[in-house]
């Protein structure tokens, strides 16, 4: 066994199915928990990742969902092939959402998502361009 | 910490070891070993979901039967549930009921009902403070405790610290006896729960964390149930026992506890993969808004245990019938007890060592994981449960800590054969 290569798993986030977004965050929790991680970092975990899917199937879509679990920290990175954010400090900005009216009655779209990804991680890095996709890379140390 | 006593018993002989216990299970606590279906204690939450749904009746919650109760020997005390006035036809004053259980042999009665009126009465004080993790998970249903230590450890801290009505009742009634009759001392005194589900019973069994409980025996609804019918006389001249209003009988319909917090801001979930759904949602900081939350295991509230005689809808609408004109409630803390939960009936649930944890060493879990993971993959994905594992993933678990063997798997062992046979 390999114990360099860190702990991966693969996860497709469907953007069809509004109702099936977060799925994928329980399963992550699921993992997290098996391996022993305290529940603080679970959660922090568990509400960044939830944020991240709910934006990917509300704007993008869907996409996919990498987990890597080494020695200090869990890292996320969420791969989408949708519209792309023209202006990432805007969207970084509590409040701010591009999000349809039929989503915000859903009660979701209260510009949150972002920033709440930020509350929650340690490191945050997002690449996006317009017309091509988003790729948010984040982590949380354990 | 002593390892947790669950209240579930298989019936050898009719267990057939099929595997519908063993995919019902939300918490994966059930193998299927040697043809039999065995619980893993660390994992089984009491919830009752195996007893419901086994087609052979090979499962039961192990409790004391009424021959165990030392009538005439001791002064026996019953308390009984709310969700017991829902189990009788044509029932309209839950005086019959009382009545019974003293014809019966019980020595006194008090509802478990009029305590759930106190612990409503201090969650609406304990609601207005400022200081405390919202919403507000009521600690009533010993399952959705013991599931939120076990699997949501961060919203331990969201539970009402406070027993439940059952021992709250217990308490007040072992004080009311000793209050009528002063000749009697706490050890001539003997507390009976009527329960409606095998997780009171562990409750009762386990006295966690120090706590000792003051409930002495634990007794089915269905145990009892034809005794008491028996002894349940039509007559009009029947003694005025019942001091429930129409809050504390609604603590056995899912909703029922909630809406008397006369605060809007509530949600009530019932039904097992229900509140876990809700708990996952919770932990993920979903419903910031809402101020309480109650959660029962049981579909329909205390009303669809396991352990109970009747439909649990029709034991609804039972219950609507008798607390029609009742008073809204019969039971309030004293005026300087109102303020904040008495010292005595603070309980916070203890922590547990997580079930699901791999290993108590991070390094050598993840190591672990990688193994599952990668024995995962070989595995064909049916979780077809014929290994005696719930899933190919729980099965791929079980191999790598060495509880089960990978020639359980019947896929594994058939595609082994056809390769040796093609070559």
């Amino acid at each position: 066994m390999d114990n360099a290569s860190p702990l991966a798993f693969h996860f497709d986030v469907d953007g069809n199915d509004f109702t099936s977004a977060g799925e994928a965050s329980v399963q992550v929790k699921k993992i997290l928990r098996r391996i022993g991680i305290d529940s603080e970092a679970i959660r922090r975990v568990s509400i960044a990742m939830y944020e991240a899917e709910i934006n990917m199937v509300i704007h993008a879509g869907g996409g996919e969902a990498e987990l890597f679990i080494t020695d200090d920290k869990v890292t996320l990175v969420m791969t989408d092939r949708g519209p792309g954010i023209a202006d990432i400090e805007l969207a970084m900005r509590e409040g701010y959402s591009t999000a349809p009216d039929n989503i915000r009655s859903l009660g979701f779209g209260a510009g949150m998502g972002l920033p709440n990804i930020k509350r929650y991680t340690d490191e945050l890095n997002i690449e996006s361009e317009v017309g091509k996709g988003t790729k948010i890379t984040m982590s949380v140390n354990i | 910490m002593a390892p947790y006593k669950h209240s579930v018993a298989l019936d050898y002989d009719k267990c057939k070891g099929c595997i519908t216990c063993l995919k019902r299970c939300p918490t994966e606590a059930i193998r299927i070993k040697n043809g039999h279906a065995v619980i893993d204690s660390g994992r089984c939450i009491d919830c009752g979901e195996c007893i419901r749904q086994c087609p052979h009746k090979a499962k039961r919650a192990v409790a004391d039967k009424l021959a165990d109760l030392p009538f005439g020997k001791k002064f026996v005390i019953a308390l009984p549930p709310p969700s017991l006035y829902g189990q009788f036809e044509n029932l309209d004053d839950a005086d019959y009921i009382m009545d019974g259980l003293l014809k019966i042999g019980f020595d006194y009665v008090y509802e478990v009902a009029r305590a759930a009126e106190l612990v409503t009465e201090y969650t609406r004080q304990y609601l207005k403070r400022d200081d405390i993790r919202r919403p507000v998970i009521s600690s009533a249903c010993p399952v959705v405790t013991r599931l939120i230590a076990l699997r949501f450890p961060y919203l331990r801290d969201n539970l009402v610290p406070m027993l439940s009505p059952m021992e709250i009742a217990a308490e007040k009634a072992i004080e009311e006896a000793m209050a009528k009759h002063p000749e009697l001392k706490r050890e001539d005194i003997v507390t009976v729960f009527i329960s409606p589900c095998p997780a009171k019973i562990s409750a009762v069994k386990n006295n966690i964390d120090g706590y000792e409980s003051h409930v002495d025996f634990v007794v089915a609804v269905n145990e009892i149930y034809f005794e008491l019918l028996g002894a349940m006389g039509k007559s009009e001249d029947i003694a005025p026992i019942s001091k429930t209003g129409m809050v504390g009988m609604s603590w056995a319909l899912s909703g029922g506890e909630a809406s008397a917090l006369l605060n809007d801001r509530y949600l009530a979930a019932d039904g097992i993969e229900n509140i876990i759904k809700v708990l996952d949602e919770l932990e993920t900081g979903s419903f910031p808004f809402l101020d309480y939350i109650e959660l029962n295991a049981c579909s329909s509230g205390c009303v669809g245990g396991v352990m109970n005689v009747g439909n649990p809808y029709l034991a609804k609408v039972k219950i609507q019938n008798i607390k029609r004109y009742l008073p809204v409630m019969q039971n309030r803390p004293s005026v300087d007890e109102v303020k904040s939960i008495p010292k005595k009936y603070e309980y916070r649930q203890p922590e547990y060592e997580s079930a699901s944890k791999l290993d108590s060493d991070r390094k050598t879990a993840m190591s672990l994981m990688k193994e599952i993971v990668s024995l995962e993959k070989k595995l064909p994905g049916f979780d077809c449960g014929a290994c005696g594992s719930p899933t190919c993933r729980a099965f791929a678990e079980d191999v790598i800590k060495k509880a089960s063997l990978l020639d359980d798997c019947v896929f594994l062992n058939k595609s082994d054969e056809e390769n040796s046979s093609n070559t």
